[in-house]
């Protein structure tokens, strides 16, 4: 099993899910997460090298359908939820030149 | 005996049966539910949101029909709470998360069109932990769900609102989602039948995603034939699911009598030691001797894998959830924190609109998932998923259903579990592994505790093998101490 996760690695999966964490969050998430991996850590003495992983229980493939023409959700519908609009699209702020 | 019930622990079957013979109308009968939901509601808080006008007008139409001479359908005027990640067209869909607040989705979820169909009535959304994730119900933005049973504990969860509601009479039947036990636990906890169908068997189409291939939807019930009713309602093909398994749903609630004389049924063997209370250990062994007075075979099973299955799940779910919920970032619908950049205000949202549970597991699934750190966490619980799966093709060589309890103890207080996730997690080792292999499995109350509350001793079967894990049901329910 990888080293333990650190005060650090927790600030930069916070990043990765773009979630902002305060100090007193990240102390708290970092013992718990820690927690939590410690315990997955009983499953490294499996011997798995050799054990095909499984995505789904339910072996399933090429699901396809028919081409045909279905009813779609209804446009205006779909805006009415939406936090901004304009000419019936989703209106956000400047992404374009921002460091994310 | 029915006649010596209250009316709102009328089965579903009874329900349905008196609607449709005209003998109750579809609206005394949601009144009925109506008036337990303003006598108690207050108190054990089921719902996110009742529907009162709304199923009066349903309950209304379904008399109309009886009275054209119509069959409004097998669940004829059965008031059904609706786990609130289920989508309902036109009508606020929460997963009691900020970040879902307000949202009318545009479409309604398979269940929910076909429950419609059966002749169901909604009378509300109900409460649950956000996105599904917990086994409390404490973990809601709206608050807490409490047990009807002892309201000083928890309902189980997450789908302890719909529970709640069937065990509070606030409805005959619940719809509830599993993706590590949040049907079964909670049935445990508060006393009522709560299965898991095979992966597949249900449309998981306006399920609100938590992890996709975990996630099953499934009834909570007051009894073992409402619970294969439902089924039989909700489950069977669906196109808008990729997921959903082609064959038809077999024949449930018609075979429930046929009993369990020569089905091999296995307790399982890893799942009565350490970490198991020792009164409900007692339940699960009383109820395989009931099974055995009935004729079934009865043997100690082993499943050496599931006792990593907790490791496994909290790896697999969390980092399926991370992607899942990568969907909220405030520019298509739900919360919007106004930032002046996109990736601010991406930010700002998901920070404000997410609750700690949530945002833990979005936390520990990003991590599995990271550079680095992918081999040894997530693709080595995919492969522990595959020992489980083997594990219990061996064992069903040698029988034809599993028996074990549901949840580790019976109802736990309030806040006992709230500040120790790894604790509260513990909770699921009975029922996680049903999940990761996509098998059906079946929680049904069965005597009490030491503390007088509630204990259920749990089923499982292979894949498609709901028939004989309900007929079981059957014998246990029957069998179950008074």
């Amino acid at each position: 099993m990888p080293q333990k996760i650190t005060r650090d690695d927790v600030a930069h999966v916070a990043d990765l899910a773009r979630l902002a964490l305060s100090d007193d969050e990240l102390e708290q998430f970092t013992g718990q997460l820690a927690a939590v991996l410690d315990h997955a850590a009983d499953v490294e003495a499996l011997d798995v090298a050799d054990v095909p992983p499984t995505s789904h229980p339910v072996p399933l493939e090429n699901v396809l359908r028919d081409d045909v023409v279905t009813p779609s959700l209804d446009r205006a519908e779909v805006l009415a939820q939406a936090p901004a609009v304009e000419d019936d699209r989703f209106r956000v702020p400047p992404s374009l030149g921002q460091e994310p | 005996m029915a006649d010596a019930t209250p009316a709102t622990t009328d089965t579903a079957v009874a329900i349905a049966e008196a609607v449709r013979s005209g003998e109750r109308s579809a609206r005394e009968v949601l009144d009925t539910h109506l008036a337990a939901i303003d006598a108690r509601e207050g108190e054990i808080h089921a719902f996110n949101l009742v529907l009162a006008d709304e199923a009066r007008a349903a309950a209304d139409e379904i008399d109309r029909r009886v009275a054209a001479g119509e069959d409004p359908g097998p669940l004829a005027g059965v008031p059904v709470a609706l786990k609130d990640n289920l989508c309902t067209r036109g009508v606020a869909t929460t997963c009691s998360s900020k970040i879902l607040e307000g949202w009318e989705p545009p479409y309604d979820a398979t269940v929910v069109r076909r429950l419609a169909d059966a002749g169901a009535v909604v009378v509300g959304k109900a409460n649950l932990d956000e996105f599904a994730m917990g086994s409390s119900t404490e973990n809601s933005a709206f608050g807490p769900t409490r047990n009807p049973r002892d309201t000083t504990k928890v309902p189980g969860g997450s789908s302890g609102g719909s529970t709640a509601a069937v065990a509070a009479g606030f409805a005959a039947v619940g719809l509830g989602s599993d993706t590590g036990g949040s049907i079964r636990q909670p049935a445990a906890l508060c006393g009522v039948v709560g299965m898991k169908p095979t992966y597949g068997r249900v449309s998981r189409y306006g399920l609100v995603a938590f992890a996709s291939s975990l996630d099953q939807i499934g009834p909570l019930t007051h009894t073992v034939a409402d619970t294969a009713r439902v089924l039989e309602v909700i489950g069977g093909h669906d196109p808008a699911d990729t997921t959903s398994i082609p064959e038809a749903m077999p024949a449930l609630e018609s075979v429930l009598g046929d009993g369990v004389a020569g089905l091999r049924v296995g307790v399982v063997r890893e799942l009565m030691g350490e970490g198991i209370a020792p009164d409900v250990a007692a339940r699960v062994r009383e109820a395989a001797e009931v099974l055995a007075a009935a004729g079934a075979e009865v043997g100690e099973a082993s499943v050496p894998a599931v006792t990593y299955g907790l490791s496994a799940y909290y790896l697999i779910a969390p980092a399926e959830a991370s992607s899942n919920l990568s969907r909220y970032d405030g520019v298509r619908y739900g919360l919007r924190v106004d930032a002046p950049t996109t990736p601010e205000m991406n930010l700002a949202s998901r920070t404000a609109g997410f609750g700690a549970e949530v945002k833990r597991r979005i936390m520990l699934g990003t991590y599995a998932l990271s550079a680095g750190y992918y081999d040894a966490y997530y693709g080595k619980a995919q492969k522990v998923r595959t020992l489980i799966i083997r594990d219990f093709a061996a064992a069903y060589e040698s029988f034809d259903l599993l028996l074990a309890p549901t949840s580790p103890t019976t109802a736990f207080p309030l806040g006992a579990k709230v500040s120790d996730p790894l604790t509260m997690y513990l909770n699921d080792i009975c029922t996680i592994p049903s999940n990761l292999a996509g098998q059906p499995a079946v929680s049904v109350p069965f005597g009490a505790g030491d503390d007088g509350l509630p204990v259920g001793v749990q089923l499982l079967a292979p894949a498609l093998a709901e028939a004989p894990l309900l007929r079981a049901a059957a014998v246990l329910e029957e069998g179950a101490p008074s």
